[in-house]
């Protein structure tokens, strides 16, 4: 009986596909075009292509041809990767089935659903991706302008010459200097990342400089992971690390890049490397699309990643905002398949299932000493709510940790190799 | 842990309806809920202070009797010292009756014994705990709910097209090439290993956390379905 229902509702689903597909019989494929060829967009691109097999056009736009992952940058100023090893081209998932088009995307025009790159170029499109990461908030650290001061008190929160600037500056360190990090205000990328990165530059001075110091300065009172990276920082950088919260005027920061100063609750102070991570907003063109709100996140469909704004559009990744998962890497890979299988549904008529999304951040304290943060998240009405979650355990022995750095290895293999074939 | 709360999982039950997850409980009434029974001694919500009960901002996920500038009763501390969490769960029996989960709690309150509406107090009070987006490990916000995926969908011996789709949330860091480092290759399996292997992992019967949770929001159906799907990669 099952089999009988199984039969009859895939030939509705098939009817309906030859009804919504009208691109039998020589007529034009339905397009897909997506901005950003990150996390969210290069999986999106690569899962459209090989899923819809030759039934959709599907065009990504790259400002950059070679993307180098925020994802283990940390590690790479640690010391335990080379830069190259964060390098993805896109050849293959040119291979794939995707026209990759390396240009900037600078307007939107969602009435007439097209896409207008900085060549001159104007892209029509049936469904509209949008995965560009984030911007910065101008004014958040007052003082520093990404523009002005990002040589001088780097971010590293996008990958590439930053991350490679931040790793110099480190290393150059006078003896017993200080290294300062503004971390930022909720919500950014990567929730951990902020705190991994002080683990690695920790790992680097304890070794070519072992009297320096480290400073966090933090707006908020309790972060990621927190109870494993202060024991870790305890047992391997014992007093190194200094984290100063908001009641101690981590919130109230001002920083001078000329002189290399901070200003902490009103006192000035000398340090000899800042890293500024400023607050964050949706990537440019997704304000340009005017599909974000006042908090400067675009809002979407908790079961799709549609646009609440257009249903023509989908955002994925940093961008979205969605509800509880975290804005990473896994998450932006995991929201891209959920939309592709919603796009397909709409443009080819496959079969249509339910959203699940999962995310898991992997962070490393020292050498092979690993922990892991995930949860699964399921659509409610309102939003993706988290359903279920772990978090490695304070106290693991050193088997444990470093069979979860070794897991680590394997994600990054798994999800890039997933990302960009 | 189950059996001590079984009036919220009997509840947990009966919202298992419909596909995905659903919100803990109707957080607008559990405004209203807290204003009438609890607000006479808790605050909760922007600029929160002890007052005879503690401030209840980042409830969810606290070690009972953790709040370094409220004095609790000793039988609150002791809860903590042993290990108490307050958790959806916990929470939820403490609401529906206080001095079942810590006899000398000073919480003069006799209990709330409707369960829907401890669940919209709950909703209400999760609104004012860390938020997942930006403490990936905080306590969950929703309640998972089995899939009732159309069955016509899931044929009894697994559709691959469905598994296709489920087992995109593998290739994040399985390799679909079948290769294998640091974490194992899960194609080419014989059905029913993989079956089996799944289901220990639901079961909690093997131990990686990752694992347990991927396959502990997978219905019986959909593992089969990709087990289907995976037996069809060499
Ligand atoms: C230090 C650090 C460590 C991290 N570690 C992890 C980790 O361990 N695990 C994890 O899961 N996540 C991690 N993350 C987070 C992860 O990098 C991001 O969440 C993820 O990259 C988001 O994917 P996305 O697709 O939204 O954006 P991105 O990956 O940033 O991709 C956006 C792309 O869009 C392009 N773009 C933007 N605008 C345009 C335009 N107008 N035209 C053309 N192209 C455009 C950009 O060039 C970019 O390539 C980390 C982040 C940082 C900063």
């Amino acid at each position: 009986m099952k089999l009988n229902r199984r039969l009859f509702i895939g030939t509705t689903l098939a009817a309906g596909a030859a009804l919504s597909a009208p691109m039998v019989w020589g007529q034009a494929k339905p397009r897909v075009v997506i901005i950003g060829g990150g996390a969210g967009g290069a999986t999106a691109a690569r899962y459209l292509a090989k899923d819809s097999a030759g039934a959709l056009d599907v065009t990504l736009v790259e400002a950059n041809p070679i993307y180098t992952t925020c994802f283990f940058s940390n590690l790479y100023i640690g010391g335990f990767r080379e830069f190259e090893s964060l390098q993805h081209g896109y050849d293959k998932v040119a291979a794939g089935g995707v026209t990759v088009i390396n240009d900037m995307a600078t307007g939107v025009d969602r009435a007439a659903r097209t896409v207008t790159l900085a060549g001159g170029q104007v892209l029509p499109y049936d469904r509209l991706i949008l995965s560009p990461g984030i911007d910065f908030k101008e004014g958040s650290v007052p003082g520093w302008s990404v523009d002005a001061h990002a040589e001088i008190m780097p971010h590293a929160y996008k990958a590439g010459p930053q991350t490679q600037l931040l790793k110099a500056m480190v290393e150059a360190m006078p003896e017993g200097g200080t290294f300062a990090m503004v971390a930022p205000p909720n919500p950014y990328r990567c929730p951990p990342g902020p705190y991994e990165r002080i683990s690695m530059v920790a790992h680097v001075l304890k070794q070519k400089n072992p009297t320096a110091k480290i400073l966090i300065l933090d707006p908020k009172d309790k972060y990621s992971k927190q109870a494993l990276f202060e024991e870790g920082w305890g047992l391997h950088y014992d007093g190194m690390v200094e984290w100063v919260g908001p009641e101690f005027g981590g919130a109230a920061v001002e920083v001078r890049p000329e002189t290399m100063e901070i200003v902490v609750d009103g006192e000035v102070q000398k340090v000899d490397c800042c890293n500024v991570i400023p607050g964050q907003i949706a990537g440019k063109i997704a304000q340009i699309a005017g599909v974000t709100d006042d908090s400067g996140w675009a809002p979407v469909h908790p079961d799709s990643m549609k646009s609440k704004a257009d249903e023509n559009v989908y955002v994925l990744g940093d961008s979205s905002a969605q509800g509880d998962m975290p804005k990473s890497g896994f998450a932006a890979n995991s929201q891209a398949k959920v939309a592709v299988m919603t796009i397909r549904a709409e443009l080819t008529g496959s079969k249509a299932f339910p959203a699940k999304y999962t995310n898991t951040c992997w962070s490393l304290i020292a050498p092979e000493d690993g922990v892991k943060v995930g949860a699964s998240y399921e659509p409610t009405p309102e939003k993706i709510a988290s359903v279920d979650s772990f978090i490695s355990a304070t106290g693991e022995d050193a088997a444990l940790r470093k069979a979860t750095y070794e897991e680590s290895l394997g994600w990054y293999a798994g999800i890039t190799a997933d990302m960009f074939g | 842990m189950g059996g001590r709360f079984p009036s919220l999982l009997a509840l947990f039950a009966l919202a298992a309806v419909a596909a995905g997850a659903e919100e803990i409980g109707d957080a607008e009434r559990g405004e209203a809920l807290f204003k009438k029974q609890c607000s006479a001694c808790h605050q909760i919500g922007e600029g929160a202070k002890n007052r005879v009960g503690p401030r209840l901002n980042g409830l969810f996920g606290r070690r009972a009797g953790a709040l370094e500038d409220f004095t609790y009763s000793k039988s609150m501390a002791r809860m903590g010292a042993d290990g108490l969490t307050w958790t959806l769960e916990t929470l939820d029996a403490y609401v529906h009756n206080p001095k079942a989960l810590v006899s000398g709690t000073r919480m003069n309150y006799r209990g709330m014994a409707d369960p829907e509406a401890r669940l919209a107090l709950l909703a209400y009070i999760r609104e004012w705990s860390d938020k997942p987006r930006d403490i990936p490990e905080a306590e969950p916000t929703a309640i998972m709910t089995d899939h009732a995926v159309d069955p016509a969908i899931l044929a009894i011996q697994g559709d691959p097209d469905y598994g296709a789709y489920l087992s995109s949330e593998c290739t994040t860091c399985h390799q679909a090439d079948g290769s294998d480092q640091g974490i194992p290759s899960v194609t080419g399996w014989p059905e029913e290993d993989f079956v089996v292997a799944m289901h220990a992992y639901k079961d909690r019967l093997r131990p990686h956390p990752v694992m347990q949770m991927m396959a502990g929001r997978l219905s019986n159906d959909e593992i089969a379905a990709l087990a289907a799907y995976f037996a069809t990669l060499k």
